[in-house]
This record gives structure tokens, sequence and C-alpha cells, in this order.
């Protein structure tokens, strides 16, 4: 009878191993950035993105003969949820993660993931510092950071423009801040501009009034400002309720369709800056018939930038043998290119991606066209 | 210095004080009668203004003029919300009145919590448009650049609900009974005063002028989401504790010298520490005068 014990519980044993065992033969791609809250319309792209990617790779045999799992963690585009939602990621075994949207809560995600070993790729997060710094040798983006931007703005401002005097504004956050920064010390640097007000506005302020009339007594021919797109509306529709005619130039924060539907007829000759369109590529057209056939409607804001991290990273895991070898994967993603919807990638030693960049947009009748 | 520049700021903030009296009105009239901050107050505001949001799009579909819209919208908003007002009181307020005054407060947040979590999933989180509901009148277009028609209409509804509430409240027996309630609600029940339909009716007039505030400001403004209350409501609590929680003359007060404050702020030295200064100019006020600028300081009874 004390055999017979030992002997199954030996038996429940291996079973309990044997069944460990398959449930950990998966990849799992973490996917950590806004779900929910003001700014879910930047974050939700991307999961549909990645879940459109894996299912092409699962259709396909997976990676390695092992089937890709998805782990989505929100973060509301905060950074204090930031870091629980980086350290469920980590608990939950994931070693390569999607994400996070907003630069700010990268950021902070970005502090457990350097800890834990973790790759992470935003396809959004452009404040400069996350690879320039080089503190975070693990993070990857498929977007060009805030001063590939705010070069474009001033370049765009000083040459096709011609305007003298600009105002910058920001929304005090580090996206927005941070953009807002290099475009004052790009106008600076120029001869020909010249920064006539720099100033920090309160997010989600009842009215932005003495700024506007600020900015009117100041003479600015245009305002920069680095930020998104809730506070861009009202701005731009208390300068043209007062009757400005200042032109307003910001950054992919504000290019959006949120932005037009918001401030309506206001939005008119607003320029925005954007990452280039791709829509002749043959991989976008699919990407984005894919997700016209699944989800039944046009893909939301980086939701290509989104797709093509997520080819990236599994690509990379792909060619690294599995998740074991971090330093391997680090490798793949700067040594092997990948064809993705944004053209061929691969990444640069700071961890940006070769070959993404930005083109400037301007709201005509109702939708952003591409200025050329 | 430069006279139009600061005329100006001065009535950009008048209309940023005005916006903040019309929901301060709330605040300060229910602490006046039952000594509760109604921290879901900034909520029944959002839903005011989600209401005129609705109907005005629907009423603007069906043709309706502009004027027709705007009252209409008014209308709904404020019945609307009146009910949100005197259903909170009689859920969540209550069944309190007798329990210490932390527990009302915690039940208030609660409250707050709840109705912008509701109308986040009933509704939407994204921003939505608001229709600009008050014309702008062809002969005033060589004034516009300075203050706008919609800016006037927030001021002066601002203005005229403050003297309708304070002849409600002086001239009116129900502004009797209120003032009784107010100074002390067991001898006010025992001279046969209905206090249970005075702190009623107290809700709903807040909430009402809430609402009418709601569909004025988001028309000025433009967007509204879920979490529009939240952020008015606390510019609006800091206006009434200002002026001096419980006076309705205070509230105004309050708010209009919270937007000067942050209006000439912004104007002449910075908006980056705009809050930072409006916050600096609170706590000075109080340190001076505790019960703020227009509130009656009252001895404890013990």
């Amino acid at each position: 009878m004390k055999r017979f014990v030992s002997f199954t519980a030996i038996v429940a044993l291996v079973a309990v191993f044997a069944g460990t065992g398959i449930a950990a033969d998966t990849i799992k791609l973490g996917v950590g950035g806004a779900h929910s809250g003001d700014l879910a319309s930047y974050g939700l792209p991307t999961v549909k993105a990645a879940e459109l990617v894996v299912k092409d790779i699962n259709a396909k045999g997976g990676i390695l003969g092992k089937q890709v799992e998805l782990v989505v963690e929100d973060d509301v585009c905060k950074p204090e949820v930031a870091t629980n939602t980086a350290t469920k990621l980590v608990d939950q075994d994931v070693k390569v993660v999607l994400g996070h949207i907003c630069s700010g809560a990268t950021k902070a995600a970005l502090s457990i993931y350097n800890k834990a070993g973790v790759i992470a790729m935003s396809p959004s997060a452009t404040n400069p510092e996350l690879t320039q710094s080089g503190e975070y040798p693990y993070f990857f983006r498929t977007i060009a950071s805030d001063d590939a931007q705010a070069r474009l703005e001033v370049d765009f401002a000083l040459d096709v423009l011609k305007f003298k005097k600009i105002a910058v504004l920001h929304d005090k956050g580090d996206y927005g801040k941070g953009l807002a920064e290099f475009a004052k010390k790009f106008l600076e640097e120029d001869p020909r501009g010249e920064v006539v007000l720099y100033e920090g506005i309160t997010p989600g302020a009842v009215d932005y009034s003495a700024v506007v009339q600020k900015i009117k007594r100041t003479g600015a021919e245009a305002v920069i400002f680095g930020g998104y797109h809730p506070e861009a509306s009202k701005i731009v529709t208390q300068m043209r309720k007062k009757r400005m005619d200042t032109v307003l130039i910001s950054d992919d924060g504000v290019k959006d369709d949120t932005f037009i539907k918001v401030a309506g007829e206001y939005a008119e000759g607003v320029y925005a800056t954007g990452p280039k369109d791709v829509s002749k590529n043959p991989l976008a057209i699919a990407a984005n018939k894919a997700h016209q056939d699944t989800y039944g409607a046009e893909p939301g804001a980086f939701f290509l930038n989104a797709y093509a991290a997520a080819q990236a990273l599994l690509n990379a895991v792909e060619k690294a043998g599995g998740t074991e070898d971090i330093d391997a994967i680090v490798n793949a993603l700067r040594t092997e290119p990948v064809d993705t919807p944004l053209g061929q990638i691969k990444f640069d030693e700071r961890g940006d991606a070769i070959g993404v960049g930005f083109s400037v947009y301007q709201v005509q009748n109702g939708v952003y066209v591409e200025v050329q | 210095m430069d006279l139009q520049y600061f005329a100006e700021l001065f009535l950009g903030g008048l209309t940023r004080g005005s916006i903040y009296a019309l929901i301060a009105l709330g605040y300060t009239m229910v602490y006046g009668i039952i000594e509760l901050i109604n921290f879901a107050h900034g909520e029944i505001y959002m839903i005011g203004a989600f209401t005129g949001l609705i109907v005005a799009t629907v009423l603007t579909f069906a043709g309706f003029p502009t004027l027709a819209v705007l009252v209409l919208a008014s209308v709904a908003a404020v019945v609307y919300s009146s009910c949100y007002g005197y259903t909170m009181e009689k859920i969540a307020y209550k069944p309190l009145r007798g329990a210490p005054r932390l527990s009302a407060l915690i039940s208030a947040i609660g409250m707050s919590l709840f109705l912008q979590n509701y109308v986040l999933l009933a509704q939407t989180s994204d921003f939505l448009p608001f229709p600009s509901l008050v014309p702008d009148l062809p002969f005033w277009e060589p004034y516009a650049h300075i203050i706008s028609s919609q800016e006037i209409v927030i001021i002066s509804v601002t203005a005229l609900v403050m003297i309708l509430l304070n002849l409600l409240i002086k001239f009116t027996r129900m502004g009797k009974a209120m003032r009784a309630t107010s100074q002390d609600r067991e001898m006010a029940m025992l001279t046969g005063v209905d206090v249970n339909r005075v702190i009623s009716l107290t809700f709903i007039i807040g909430s009402a002028t809430a609402a009418l505030g709601a569909v004025l400001i988001a028309s000025h403004i433009g967007q509204i989401n879920f979490y529009v209350g939240f952020i008015a409501g606390i510019k609006a609590f800091v206006a009434a504790v200002l002026g001096g929680i419980g006076s309705v003359p205070g509230a105004v007060v309050g708010a209009l010298v919270l937007g000067w404050t942050e209006s000439f702020f912004t104007g002449y030295i910075s908006s980056d520490y705009e809050d930072v200064f409006a916050f600096i100019f609170l706590v000075v006020i109080l340190i001076f005068k505790p019960s703020g600028i227009l509130g009656r300081s009252e001895t404890q009874k013990v």
C-alpha cells in the first residue's frame, strides 16, 4: 500500500511537471500601454497590431515550433501605474514587451525592465532621452525621437512658411516639454528665427484665454505646441475665437483624428508632424487590410509602428533561438533587417530604428494631408 | 502699462472667474445648509454637460434654430442634473445625516468616483466636440477679439444667478427656512421647518446652477469628456473656500479673485506656475482670514 501511494505520488508529480512543461512551451509577448482613459486611442491600436501579427505567426506554426502568447497589461498612460504594469509582466515571465505608449509611462516601466533584463520596444514613445541617455540598453523603438520632430517643425516654419517670430508652448509633460525644449534650442541656434514666447500651460484647465492673449501680444506668426490633442484643440479654438490667424504647428500627439473631430472648423490649416506616409508599402496595405477584415474598422494611431515592432521583436526572438539569451535578441535586433510595413528596418546602437521618420501634415477639409 | 492688454486680461479673468462661480455656488449652498463638502458636485456639472450635448445634437439635427437649441438644451440639462442631485442626496447623504461628518465626506467622494466611471462606461472615454450654442452676433464682430458674445453670456448669467439666489435666500419663505436650517437644524425642525424639503431643494438649486454653467462653459470651450467635472470642481471648490464657504456672494467673489489671479499672473509673469501661484494666494488669504473673504467666523458650540 505504501509503495502504491509513493508510486501514485510520483506519477502525479510527473504529470504536474509535464503539465507545466506544456504550459510553458509558448513564447510570451507582453503588450503594455494606455488601453483605457484619455489616451486609450493611442494604445489600443498597438494591442490590435500585436494580435494580428501573432495570429499570423501562429497560423504559420509559431516561432521555433512554439506558439506565441500575448500578455496584455494596461498602464493608462500614467507613470505611477506603469511600474505596476511592468512588474506584472515581469512576474508572468515575459521577456520581450511591445510598449509602452506614452513616454512618461515608458520611462517608468523601463526602470523595472532594466533590472529584470527584459527587452521593451515602443511604437510611439518619442522622448529623446529614452535612447540618447544610454541608460536603457534594452530599449528600442520604431518611431523617430522628438528632436527629429522638433527639427522638422522648426525647419518647416523657417524654410517653408518663412516665419520669424515663433511662440513655443508645451503642456509641461515629459513628451510635450521635451519637444518644446528642442524646438526652442533649434530656433535659438538659427539666426532667422526668434522665440518670442516660451511657456508651459496647465493641461485640463478650463480655459487658456490669458495665454492666448499673451501670444497675441507678442505678435507671433506661429505657435509651436508640444503636447496632446485636448489642449491643442482648446488653444486653437480660443485663438480663432479671438479672431487671431496665428498658425499652429504641432506634433504627432495632435496628429490624431480626434483632434479634427473636437476642434472642428478651427482645426483647418493646423500643421502637425507625424510618421512618414507608408500607405504605398504593400506590407502596410496588407496590415491595414487585415485590421479592416478582423475588426471592421480603420486602424488607429501608431498601428503600423506597432505592427513593425511586433514583427521585429518576434523575428529577433526567432533568430536568437528563444527568449533565454537576452543579449542574443539585442544583437539580432541590431544586425538582422526585417521587412515591415514601415519598410526594411533594423536598429542602431542606441535603439532607434534606422529608416523611420516624420513628415509634415496639414488639416485640409477635415483630414490630415501630407505636405510635400 | 499697456491698457488694452490689461483690459483683455481683466475680461479673460472675469470670464474664467464666472465659470468657476457658476460651479462654486452649488458647493457653497450645500455647505451652508448641511456642512457637507459635496465632492460629487463636479460630476453633476459633467452630467449636465453630457445631457446638454445629447439634447443639442438631437435638436440641431432636427433643424431647430440655435437660440432654441441653447434654451432647450439648458432646460434639459438643468432638469436632468437636478434629478441626479436630488437622488444623490437621498441615496448617499440622507442616510448619513446623523453620522460623523467624515462618513458623509467619504460617501461624497465615492459618489463622485461612481458617477465619473458610470459616464465613462455608459458614454465614452473620448473627448467629444461640443457645438457653439451662443451665436456670434454680426454687430458685435468689431469687439469680438476683446470679448466674445459667449463670454458676455457667461458673465451675465453668473451675475443673474447670483442675484436671484440672493433674493431667494433673503426674501422668500423658502429662503428663510434655508437660513433657519443653516443656523440650527434641530431648532428649525422644532419650529416647523420641513428640513428634508429644504435640503432637497438646496441640492436641486445647486445642481441646476451647475448644469446651466455646464452647458454655457462647454459651449465656450468646445469639448467635454467624463473627467471635466473633476478639474472644474476642484477649482470651484477652492473658489468657494477662498470666498468663505457657505456664503453665496462669497463664492462669486472668491471665484472672481481666483480667475483674476490666474489670468494676470499668466499674462504678466508666466503660465508655468499658474496653479502654484493661485494656491499660494489661497494660503495667504486663509492665513489672514481663515473663514474666507466674505465668510463669517462662527464660534463653535460645545
